[in-house]
């Protein structure tokens, strides 16, 4: 099988600081890929850095549209780059008040990619909002509330339909369960996964928290320094770490 | 004390006038120019009367209408103040202007295609409301992304039922840019489409201009099952009778007794005196 995303030795540096530096891997259909470390290690660079929010400072981002053919990102001008982070990519942030419109209601937050994209018939469009407000289990009747009186949770999981309505192929994921209470991050994991595997989409995540790593994904890319200490099946890297770094990242995990 | 004719000097008025040209080359797109402090304060005209100094000559006709009145306070002092400072004839008939300064309102009487319209303009980025930051408007129009428009409208007909804006209403200009038409009714948004006479708008405090030149298509923007509309009143003008004119709706006493006219005076007033001759 093609991949979908291939990453050549791709740096950021800012200054003379360095964000991530000569990180490679490839991304398959279907496939949810970790991206793990402390914090400061580069992960949030490496992820924005793939998702072309920010350009890198050398190395390539190669993505395989459905036609078959390769995209290098980093020669795509500024409208084919928001086409494509339109139209085939999603983002979900970490704070879903930067992910969200809150002054408009929930449903125009869900219909406001299919607007982008042309859609134009009012009743169409609320009727896929209120279809995805029921996926990711938010009361349909709420439709019309603004997202600024809803939960932690429940904007988070806004955020997620507001992205994943278009159906895209590729959504970049930062900690989207950080910050929330231990029963809310269970659901909002349990939707992921379920929505991940209902749609066939490829997702990059990235973390702090190794369960959340161990629950999703198949593959995992343990970061420290803005370097690649190790990649690998999940479980194997959880189970057998083999570099000091993981090592000690696996052993600082609280076990009750 | 003399001032220079029609108040600016002559290298601001070719500064204007430059803009307004690459303006009316790009229907719809904002000309950045470079706004001069006006005897009067920002949110009174001073984009409209810049557009008006740099525009007349001494043959010109000069109307002003507020609200589509001519009798009003920014009328009045507009058009004293034109008088004053490039002593060209004014009018209160739309037919016999040249040049018409307007606030909120197009006239009723059809324009011809020797006559401008100067619009004040507060604002000018119709997508302001909804993207705070300048340089994000500026690539959204640039790629023509205008989906977040719609958004607006979403929300209008999910919160009260039907597209509530009735102001200020977006649209799209010769297929391309999206333009405020600045606070004018959306009863008077269709006048746009193809008008025969040149429409110029001035935003002073945000210091853009932009234009719509004659016979060029406005759209205005809706849903496929909320099509645009136009304001309707179940009464007519009590002083004309007119049934097809945009209706004030006026308070005349302290019991809440009301009257509607129509809100274009002269309009009022032509029909008015027909119907005595």
């Amino acid at each position: 099988m093609s991949a979908l995303l291939q990453v050549r030795n791709l740096s950021r540096h800012y200054g003379q600081r360095i964000g991530c530096a000569e990180v490679s891997f490839d991304l398959h259909p279907g496939e949810l890929l970790c991206i793990v470390g402390e914090s400061g290690s580069g992960k949030s660079t490496l992820l924005n850095t793939v998702a072309a929010q920010l350009a890198p400072t050398s190395g390539s981002v190669r993505y395989r549209q459905r036609d078959g053919g390769w995209l290098d990102i980093g020669s795509l001008n500024e409208a084919d780059r928001r086409r494509l982070a339109r139209e085939e990519w999603g983002y979900v942030t970490q704070n879903p008040r930067d992910g969200l419109r809150l002054n408009v209601s929930a449903g125009a937050n869900v219909a406001e990619r299919l607007m982008a994209l042309g859609m134009r018939n009012y009743n169409q469009l609320r009727g896929v909002a209120r279809n995805w407000l029921e996926r990711v289990e938010i009361d349909p009747e709420r439709i019309d509330d603004a997202p600024s009186g809803f939960s932690g949770g429940m904007q988070q999981r806004l955020q997620i339909a507001r992205t994943l309505v278009t159906q895209p192929r590729l959504v970049f994921m930062d900690e989207p369960t950080a910050g929330l209470d231990v029963s809310v991050q269970a659901r909002i994991l349990d939707l992921l996964r379920r929505l991940v595997n209902e749609l066939g989409l490829a997702a990059v995540m990235v973390t702090h928290d190794l369960a959340v790593a161990r629950l999703l994904a198949a593959r995992t890319i343990v970061m420290q320094g803005g370097r690649v200490v190790e990649t690998g099946l999940t479980d194997q890297i959880l189970d057998d770490p083999q570099h000091p770094y993981t090592q000690l990242l696996v052993s600082s995990v609280l076990t009750t | 004390m003399t001032y220079n004719f029609a108040f600016l000097d002559e290298d601001t008025k070719r500064m204007l006038r430059r803009a307004l040209l690459k303006a009316v080359a790009i229907p719809g797109y904002q000309v950045p120019f470079g706004s001069r402090e006006m005897p009067l304060p920002y949110g009174w005209g001073t984009g409209g009367i810049q557009v008006t100094a740099a525009l007349l000559g001494p043959d010109d006709v000069l109307k002003v209408i507020d609200q589509g009145a001519d009798d009003t306070t920014n009328a009045v002092n507009i058009r004293r103040f034109f008088a004053r400072v490039a002593g060209v004839a004014t009018t209160e008939r739309t037919t016999e202007a040249t040049l018409i300064q307007t606030r909120h309102r197009i006239p009723e009487t059809s324009l011809r295609e020797d006559q401008i319209l100067v619009f004040q303009v507060p604002e000018p980025e119709p997508l302001r409301e909804l993207e705070p930051r300048e340089a994000e408007t500026r690539t959204l129009h640039a790629l023509a992304d205008y989906g977040l428009m719609h958004v607006k409208l979403y929300e209008d007909i999910a919160q009260y039922g039907h597209i509530a804006t009735s102001y200020d209403y977006p649209v799209r200009v010769d297929g391309r840019f999206l333009t405020s038409p600045s606070p004018i009714p959306k009863f008077d948004n269709p006048k746009l489409d193809r008008s025969p006479a040149l429409m110029l708008f001035g935003a002073g405090r945000e210091k853009r201009l932009y234009a719509i030149p004659p016979y060029t298509t406005v759209e205005s923007l809706a849903f496929e099952d909320h099509p645009f509309e136009i304001q309707r009143w179940e009464h007519q003008c009590e002083l004309c009778g007119s049934g097809e004119s945009y209706l004030d709706e006026v308070i005349v006493d302290d019991r809440g007794t009301r009257m509607f006219v129509c809100s274009d005076t002269d309009f009022c007033g032509q029909r008015r005196a027909q119907v005595q001759a």
